[in-house]
């Protein structure tokens, strides 16, 4: 098959971008997006122009590193998945399709479509972790953590951090994300003094970082985890937790 | 005696005149004992010392994070690089299946002492066994670390740990959680590492790219590195360096590696005099999707558990023009059932993998480009039903609908070995020291522990026991003896020296000007190593093989296209980069294959089988690690002898 793409070209991101035409021939519809831009780029360097930048590394829907926005959706038309597993099969033959990179103030470009997506890491730098030195963990089977308990914990644990979520936000909210951190740390049981901590450190660099979140729900609808909208109620949940347990940072 | 064409061709290449290396675990006590023993013995540095020293650990995967995030609790001032955009990226987070560890809490009777048999014999007695008994040791205590950092490992519904099986062993010693057991682990660990930016002991620097190695007045005394935004070319001192800069599969282009896995780190390092051994020892993943189309990427790692229920065939007829369905009962070869009557279409992967390869080189492969096999579930469907079929594999057949457009209900899945995992890396002794004092490894960029196979799962364990548990201990004993000594400055003019090295030689491959941009060579590389250094090698292909690398890498440097400047934000131009690393590590993987001349493990040299097939190991001439020295464009091999105290070596079996 054959696609009519635009694609959004800035050399850096003090630059100023714009939409340019390209065409991909003779592309399978196996083929994911990421693989017809690989095939795009081979011809642009072959015909000595500059080939389309753009992340992604595992290519199997893991590691969170590509994320591009396809005819104003963030990662595809195909719902909760990733960039690099959108195939062509979601297209017809000739369609004109538009790749941009993922919009979000948070996400300044680094060049054509690939962002700065550090804000999510400065979130986590926050507070995200639990605090135990290599060699002082207690057995793990002298606690217990119940079945269902673990398996909450993967559901929230299951994040990718590819940032879809605040790039489909009208808002740029990460409530999404940072909702989904909170919950999973807060099922382990080596971690339960920094709880409160931890959620009102997050929260405020959250704020500072991306917008608020209105329950617009389109977050859900593209993330390639499948985190369930209810992990943005626990934002609030661990917050107000924090403030009512009344203790400044440390519980 | 060699043939000829094959003899001149190591002439040309290999010298064996290195001395033998000494791997130093402790040889008075047992190898079971030698963990305990050089730890008492390690030097240590005292809180008050520790910050006066620098750390550069590249790599922030599971052995990377975890080293940086160690060495940053323990007080030192530790510089963190990752070419990724954030740590969690590292390809670590792709790992589905689970972590080893030998805790034996259950009464299937495991033990430390089986792990270590099941790992040494798995690995076909080409690993280092103290090595093996430190891993066994630590992992006792790495699930509960990784644990309490965030992994939330399955849980029986009492509320206690879970395991399971895995392939190569009896015993249930495999933790995981759902399948996604790497990323829990990459995610803690990440987040490990983060809260030591915070606390300002580690400091991070992102998408920055290591391009050499700074070894001054014989030690690793830091590294070159490129920005990979700005371009930015500079050096970077400390009184030690890690490489955890996992493995090099991605050689073949098409591999189950994330994209941009690659050797340039280590590679690098063995220009400036750090031993690589056993290069040639690479495991290929029976099931992995085949290629479909000239275009596809990768190959996706199909799991294994598909071997089950499913058959393996090919057509009777070489080339055979019909669809699957239309091929009658007598015209289909179930090839593994036929040579493997005992484990059948279970045998394990490197027996899968060689027994496939045999029958797509035969011409017998099927697909429109004859590169796979049928992976067959017309007979469970017909004995199961379809439901128990679809609950069984559901996702899985999902998965290969989506990547290739058939439904596995109704026609036989194609399936291919892929290029998985480098047990080879750089060589380090017992203290995973390489043999540049100073340059310390961890994690698939090393050699250790898997001999010529890997076991699966062992490798996830290897990188969380490197990073938290032994690199921290055998650091602190190295840099004790420098206490007083303060790191390079970056303004040294010896430092000024290599970094301006690596910029001449970027800029060189901005110049070259040619016509052809770098991913075309390493679509040719890869098929070049498929065919000649793959699943099964012979000394005549290997030969072959290095003629045709030789000829692509003076095609690369004479006609290679790197768009765009070196001053920005360039991928054509990292390409470019890991790819003239790529050609000579090609190179230097058939030249080890060819040198080689026994089977083992994932190593299967046609020339040496026993006369039912299986694997031909030569214990009286090849017990030894191959470490190869970089000297000019040849390369001399050192021989580290291999003693096996605890595993009595016996052959390995499948029929
Ligand atoms: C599909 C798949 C499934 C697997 N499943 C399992 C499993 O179930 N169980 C198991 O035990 N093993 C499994 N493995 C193997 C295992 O995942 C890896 O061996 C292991 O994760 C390697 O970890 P590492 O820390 O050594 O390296 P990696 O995680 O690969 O990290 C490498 C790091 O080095 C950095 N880096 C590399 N080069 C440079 C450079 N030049 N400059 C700067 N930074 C650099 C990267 O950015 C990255 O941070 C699997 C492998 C694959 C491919
Ligand atoms: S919550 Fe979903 S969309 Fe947001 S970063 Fe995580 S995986 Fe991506
Ligand atoms: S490339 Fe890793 S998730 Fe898409």
């Amino acid at each position: 098959m054959k696609l009519k793409l635009k694609i959004w070209r800035q050399e850096n991101t003090a630059a100023a971008g714009g939409f340019v035409a390209y065409e991909v021939d003779d592309v399978q519809p196996e083929l994911t997006i990421l693989e017809a831009l690989d095939k795009l780029n081979d011809e642009l360097v072959e015909q000595g122009d500059s080939p389309v930048a753009f992340d992604s590394d595992c290519r199997e829907g893991i590691c969170g590193s590509c994320g591009i926005t396809v005819d104003g959706r963030p990662h595809g038309p195909e719902a909760n998945t990733p960039s690099c597993h959108q195939r062509l099969k979601s297209f017809a033959d000739g369609q004109q399709v538009t790749l941009e990179p993922f919009r979000s103030a948070a996400y300044p470009v680094v060049r054509d479509l690939a962002v700065d997506r550090s804000a999510l890491d400065r979130v986590v730098e926050s507070g995200g972790f639990v605090s135990i030195d290599a060699g002082t963990a207690p057995d793990a089977d002298s606690h217990e953590v119940s079945h269902q308990a673990a398996e909450v914990a993967l559901d929230m644990a299951a994040c990718i951090g590819c940032g879809a979520c605040v790039a489909a936000c009208p808002n740029g909210s990460a409530n999404l994300y940072v909702g989904a951190k909170l919950l999973h740390l807060s099922v382990l049981p080596t971690t339960k003094y920094e709880r409160g901590r931890r959620a009102r450190d997050m929260v405020e660099t959250m704020e500072e970082e991306f917008g608020p979140c209105s329950l617009y729900g389109e977050c859900v609808e593209v993330c390639p985890a499948g985190i369930p909208l209810t992990a943005i109620a626990g934002v609030n949940r661990e917050k107000l937790r924090a403030v009512l347990r009344g203790r400044d940072r440390d519980d | 005696m060699r043939p000829e064409f094959e003899a001149e061709v190591l002439a040309s290449l290999r010298s064996t005149a290195g001395p033998t290396l000494d791997g130093k675990a402790p040889t008075e006590v047992a190898p079971e004992l030698a963990w305990a023993d050089r730890k008492l013995h390690y030097k240590l540095v005292s809180p008050l010392n520790r910050r006066k020293f620098k750390i550069i650990v590249v790599g922030t995967g599971l052995a990377g994070g975890g080293a940086a995030a160690a060495l940053g609790e323990l007080g030192y001032e530790v510089h963190s690089f990752t070419f990724h955009d954030a740590p969690r990226r590292a390809h670590s987070v792709a790992a589905q299946g689970g972590i080893n560890a030998a805790r034996g809490r259950k009464v299937d009777n495991d033990s430390l002492a089986r792990f270590v048999k099941d790992t040494v014999k798995g690995g076909d007695y080409r690993a280092r066994e103290s090595d093996v008994w430190r891993l066994a040791e630590e992992s006792v205590r790495v699930i509960d670390h990784m644990e309490a950092i965030g992994a939330p490992f399955a849980r029986e519904y009492g509320g206690q740990l879970a395991t399971r099986s895995f392939g190569g062993v009896q015993v249930s010693r495999t933790y995981y959680t759902r399948g996604q057991t790497g990323q829990q682990l990459q995610v803690a660990s990440s987040q490990a590492l983060l809260r030591q930016v915070k606390a300002g002991t580690v400091h991070l620097h992102t998408r920055s790219e290591m391009l050499d190695l700074i070894v001054i007045d014989g030690r690793a005394q830091g590294i070159v590195t490129r920005d990979l935004v700005t371009g930015k070319i500079e050096a970077h001192t400390a009184h030690a360096v890690v490489l955890t800069t996992g493995g090099y599969g991605n050689v073949y282009f098409r591999s189950t590696l994330a994209k941009n896995s690659n050797v340039t780190a280590a590679f690098r390092a063995h220009r400036r005099g750090a031993l690589f051994a056993s290069p040639s020892f690479i495991q290929f993943h029976p099931t992995a999707l085949p290629i479909g189309n000239e275009w596809q990427s990768k190959t996706i790692l199909m799991s294994e558990s598909l071997r089950n229920d499913g058959r393996i065939w090919v057509p009777v007829a070489p080339a055979d023009p019909r669809p699957a369905n239309d091929i009658p009962e007598d015209e289909r070869d179930y090839y593994l059932e036929r040579r493997y009557p005992a484990f059948g279409n279970l045998t394990p992967r490197d027996v899968a993998s060689r027994a496939a390869r045999d029958e797509i080189e035969s011409g017998h492969g099927v697909g429109p480009l004859k590169n796979s096999v049928y992976l067959d579930f017309r007979d469970a469907i017909a004995r199961l039903g379809k439901p128990v079929i679809v609950e069984r594999y559901g996702n899985l057949f999902e998965m290969y609908e989506h990547a290739t457009g058939e439904n596995p209900l109704e026609v036989p899945m194609r399936i291919a070995p892929g290029a998985h995992f480098a047990m080879g890396g750089l060589w380090s002794d017992y203290d995973a020291m390489s043999n540049i004092p100073g340059l310390f490894v961890g994690g698939e960029a090393g050699w250790a522990y898997h001999g010529a196979n890997r076991l699966g799962a062992n490798s996830l364990l290897s990188a969380c026991v490197d990073g938290w548990f032994t690199l921290p201990y055998s650091i602190p004993n190295y840099l004790a003896g420098l206490l007083g000594t303060p790191a390079l400055e970056r303004d040294d003019p010896r430092v000024h020296a290599f970094a301006e090295e690596a910029r001449t030689g970027v800029q060189a491959l901005v110049d070259i000007g040619g016509t052809q941009g770098p991913d075309r060579f390493h679509r040719r590389l890869g098929d070049i190593l498929y065919s000649h250094c793959g699943v099964s090698r012979s000394g005549e292909g290997l030969a072959e093989g290095i003629r045709l690398i030789q000829e692509l890498r003076r095609e690369f440097y004479a006609d290679l296209r790197v768009q765009g400047s070196s001053g920005s934000f360039n991928q054509e131009l990292e390409r470019a980069g890991r790819i003239a690393d790529y050609l000579d590590m090609a190179e230097l993987m058939c030249l080890d294959a060819l040198d080689r001349d026994e089977s083992c493990g994932a190593h299967f040299r046609v020339e040496h089988q026993l006369a039912d097939g299986e694997a031909a190991r030569d214990d009286a001439h090849w017990a030894f690690v191959s470490a190869w020295e970089r000297d000019g464009s040849r390369y001399v091999r050192h021989d580290e002898p291999l003693a096996f105290e605890s595993v009595r070596p016996e052959t390995r079996n499948y029929r």
